[in-house]
């Protein structure tokens, strides 16, 4: 009786008597990567040929376990743990001269700023490293406008990012399908409740509503909205200026603006430099 | 709508891997060519891509921009580069590196993901560059609505709307997330600067109006460990911090609602990079006795290292 181990994403089944092991063992090697569920079962119904009759009502036991497998649920401590882990063994361990820098400073060339959305972490699409970023992430990557009395939290981090990690770049990231941006567009002449924060929030970015409204009021919603969050992303840049440590930077030449934008619809990225409004208003 | 993949699909997005340029494509530029009187927005120039150089994690050779401390050639260097070629170059690699061996080997995934994102956690996080939780604890894309800001804080709800609230309430109220993971970390500068503070409030400094908020912290560390060292003392109200950040949670109506109907739970936790461990906690809310004034009641403290 042969006993084999199947690893089918996050799941590890018994099979007994199986009769073509090879066919099988192609697919049990170890070093097969772990696809979704689906990749699974679509990878064990290619066996449900096989003439083996036990074999056969094996391999549709496991795909009717694999198919009650609830993809939603979630074990938070499960989740965390295995992420760290991974981190530690694959990143922390393997590299201990670069983390025991990074234990005595931060020296980020860059700050980010990009949206809250799960979907668009600048540690994934632009491959940023530990010590790499100093990162602001809020609802539609905005920044308001210098004001001593609001927005504390925003410029706690420009002042901190700009006068004392003294970074060199800064960038702002929009991106596709933005619920803020959509909130700002739709909200109120849809008549929809208010959301006391977000709305007070997402007002920042009225002048490119306003914008976009102006120049393309005739498209569609989307299409508007599309426009907005790449007008938001200037608004946000032009925005940087108003705030005292970054006109030094940029009239010193130690600082630069850039936006982006990602579209996770298409899979695309573009960038853009912001050339500074104001010249030499401050010399050394 | 998004669904989550097992968590053995974290395995494959490793981004410290060697991979060799195959294939590029020129990137979809937008924006006016020169300086109009509106806008001041200009184009890259055309990349010129660079062929054959592996693309080495930066951590085998000296860690980016730690030893690469510019000096003031490099920095007359970088004022006189008309436009920065190097940088949008490698901006540009990093992407189509994402693109080439996540995105399109995940393609389904993120096809999912484009219609919606039903993500588990929310995480408030530092801006610290060296503390991404998308890094330190591997959320993928999908998995974790994130707000990152100078020391973690949450203000709480009396303080009126910002940007960390603003936050919270598309979350838990749109996006309905099952759980609140609030991060600190070792070494913060921001509760450095808590700590540091003078009682007089320097209003010109956006760093002190904004940590003012962990000022329950700071009174906390002072009263339990002033016969500490200064960096005993940082430690200690990096972590009293997160538990009055959780306190601030509280103060949400929707988010105690929600706690309270056992909808949502909300968790501290900490990552020490000095020593590479992580503690989490969460809190464990028994409804009416629940009060500010009280020791945090937590549950299920794990400490990893």
């Amino acid at each position: 009786m042969l006993t084999r181990k199947i690893k089918c994403g996050p799941v590890v089944f018994p099979v007994k008597n199986v009769s073509d092991e090879d066919k099988m063992s192609m697919f049990i090697k170890e070093d097969l990567p772990m696809g979704s569920l689906e990749e699974a079962i679509e990878g064990l119904k290619k066996f449900l040929s096989d003439k083996d009759d036990v074999a056969v009502a094996q391999i549709e036991k496991l795909i009717t376990g694999l198919k009650k497998t609830d993809l939603n649920e979630c074990d938070p401590v499960k989740r965390i743990l295995e992420g760290f882990e991974h981190f530690k063994i694959n990143k922390f361990d393997k590299y201990p001269e670069l983390y025991k820098k990074l234990a005595e400073g931060q020296w980020p060339k860059f700050l980010v700023f990009a949206c809250s959305d799960s979907r668009v972490c600048p540690s994934h699409i632009l491959d940023f490293q530990p010590g790499e970023a100093f990162m602001v992430r809020n609802i539609a990557n905005m920044v308001p406008a210098f004001d001593k009395l609001k927005y504390s939290g925003v410029g706690a981090a420009i002042e901190y990012a700009v006068s004392v990690l003294e970074v060199q770049n800064i960038l702002v990231i929009g991106h596709s399908r933005c619920g803020g941006i959509k909130r700002l567009m739709t909200h109120p002449e849809d008549n929809s409740t208010p959301f006391d924060f977000i709305d007070e929030w997402v007002k920042i970015g009225l002048p490119a509503k306003v914008k976009v409204q102006a120049e393309f009021g005739d498209l569609p919603l989307e299409d508007q909205c599309k426009h907005c969050e790449k007008e938001s992303v200037k608004l946000s840049l032009r925005n940087l200026e108003t705030y005292p440590y970054v006109q030094m930077g940029l009239a010193n030449k130690k600082l630069r603006l850039m936006g982006g934008y990602y579209d996770f619809v298409h899979g695309k990225f573009e960038l853009l430099e912001f050339e500074p409004h104001f010249h030499h208003l401050f010399s050394t | 709508m998004a669904t989550l993949l097992p968590s053995s699909f974290t395995k494959n997005f490793n981004s410290s891997i060697d991979y060799p340029i195959t294939s590029f494509q020129t990137f979809a530029i937008f924006g006016p060519k020169l300086k109009t009187e509106q806008t001041h927005f200009r184009l890259s120039t055309s990349f010129n891509v660079r062929t054959g150089s592996p693309l080495e994690l930066k951590a085998m050779k000296e860690p980016p921009g730690l030893t690469q401390k510019l000096d003031k050639n490099r920095l007359d260097r970088l004022a006189e580069s008309e436009n920065g070629c190097d940088l949008f170059e490698d901006l540009k690699h990093r992407f189509l590196r994402f693109k080439k061996h996540k995105f399109e080997e995940n393609l389904g995934h993120f096809q999912n993901l484009a219609e919606g994102q039903a993500p588990k956690f929310m995480i408030i996080a530092c801006a610290d560059s060296r503390v991404c939780p998308s890094v330190i604890l591997g959320f993928q894309p999908g998995e974790a609505f994130m707000v990152r800001n100078v020391a973690n804080l949450v203000p709480p709800f009396e303080s009126g709307p910002s940007e960390t609230n603003a936050a919270l309430e598309f979350a838990v109220n749109s996006l309905k997330v099952e759980n609140i993971l609030v991060i600190g970390h070792s070494r913060c500068g921001g509760i450095r600067a808590l700590m540091s503070m003078q009682d007089e409030v320097d209003s010109s400094s956006f760093i002190r109006s904004w940590v003012i908020v962990g000022k329950n912290a700071r009174l906390n560390t002072k009263s339990a460990a002033s016969h500490l060292g200064f960096d005993q003392q940082c430690r200690h109200c990096e972590k009293e911090s997160v538990d009055h950040s959780l306190v601030n949670l509280l103060t949400y109506p929707w988010i105690e609602q929600k706690v309270a109907k056992g909808e949502l739970s909300v968790h501290g936790g900490y990552y020490d990079f000095v020593d590479c461990t992580f503690e989490k906690w969460t809190l464990d809310y028994k409804g009416s006795n629940f009060g500010k004034n009280s020791r945090l009641p937590v549950k299920n403290r794990f400490y990893w290292c």
